[in-house]
């Protein structure tokens, strides 16, 4: 993952990796999810996200907060079945609703959640220079 | 934001071609249904088939046709081609001022998110939109099941659905 992650951002984070393993990749976390997609043996793609109560005000929903394909495995629908994955997973844990966050000029992964069904949601993220 | 008659008489053309396979008279029925004349249809169709989103066919009956990939064509590709979509200068001599510069700068927030928006939109991902209007009823996902052949997905957490093998146990 850590592999995967660095070939498409270019910035290796092994730290991060590790650290959300062992927080979300332990049995019996009910509200985190940490999957992988394989093919032949090898990882080509994760997605990662949680359930958070009430987080900036909304009622319980979940959060993709990460996702990621080998470029030489997309337009396979690896994408689609990660994202099925953890919404069965989100609506397991009781929720109804799913969200993500992501750069404006991520045209590629905007596209993919959009085509999905997913659309922009009520809220307006802001941020200032510190 | 208000788009330009022009240019959106372009995105239903668009929509209407990629949405069918292409008939004699698509049109003709185009023009009427969203109240244009053949000939304003006409200048835009020339336009899109200039950008390769469209192409004419010839013969009897002969029209236009989709030419474009609707997985990939964005509606910001449709709408660039007749018109920016791009922070506009305030129309006024009040835009140097420091209260100008301020009013632009909310007004550039507002385009860019307009920008990211029609950008991330395609054609294919509009015609499931349209799809869902039409069948209101048919559930909150647009999308069918996913491909996902030749590709299994692990999971670490509990209830995975069938077919799912499990991940490794988490490092402690």
């Amino acid at each position: 993952m850590i592999a995967l992650d660095a070939e498409v951002t270019g910035i290796e984070k092994p730290d991060f990796f590790f650290e959300l393993f062992h927080r979300y990749g332990a049995r019996g976390a009910q509200q985190r999810f940490f999957l992988v997609a394989e093919s032949a043996g090898a990882i080509v793609g994760f997605i990662l996200g949680d359930v958070r109560d009430w987080e900036f005000g909304s009622p319980p929903c979940g959060w993709v907060f990460g996702i990621n394909v080998q470029p030489g495995a997309r337009v396979a629908g690896i994408g689609s079945k990660l994202l099925a994955t953890i919404c069965d997973g989100f609506r397991r844990a009781g929720v109804g609703k799913v969200r993500t966050l992501l750069a404006r000029d991520n045209s590629l992964v905007l596209s993919f959640f959009r085509s999905q069904g997913m659309v922009a949601a009520p809220v307006i993220p802001l941020e200032m220079d510190l | 934001m208000k788009l330009q008659t022009g240019t959106s008489l372009a995105l239903f053309s668009v929509l209407e071609a990629a949405a069918e396979i292409w008939r004699p008279g698509l049109a003709a029925d185009i023009a009427d249904k969203y109240g244009v004349s053949i000939h304003h249809l006409a200048k835009v169709l020339r336009e899109l088939g200039r950008a390769g989103i469209v192409e004419a066919t010839r013969g009897v009956g002969g029209g236009y046709r989709f030419a474009g990939n609707a997985k990939r064509l964005t509606l910001l590709d449709v709408i660039s081609r007749f018109e920016e979509v791009t922070a506009q200068p305030l129309d006024s001599d009040g835009s140097a001022t420091d209260v100008g510069r301020a009013l632009g700068r909310i007004l550039t927030e507002i385009d860019e998110t307009a920008r990211a928006t029609f950008g991330s939109i395609t054609i294919a991902t509009m015609l499931k939109l349209i799809e869902r209007e039409r069948h209101p009823a048919s559930g909150p996902s647009p999308h069918g099941p996913a491909s996902t052949a030749g590709s299994a997905v692990s999971s670490t957490a509990p209830g995975r659905p069938p077919g799912v093998r499990p991940g490794r146990p988490a490092a402690s």
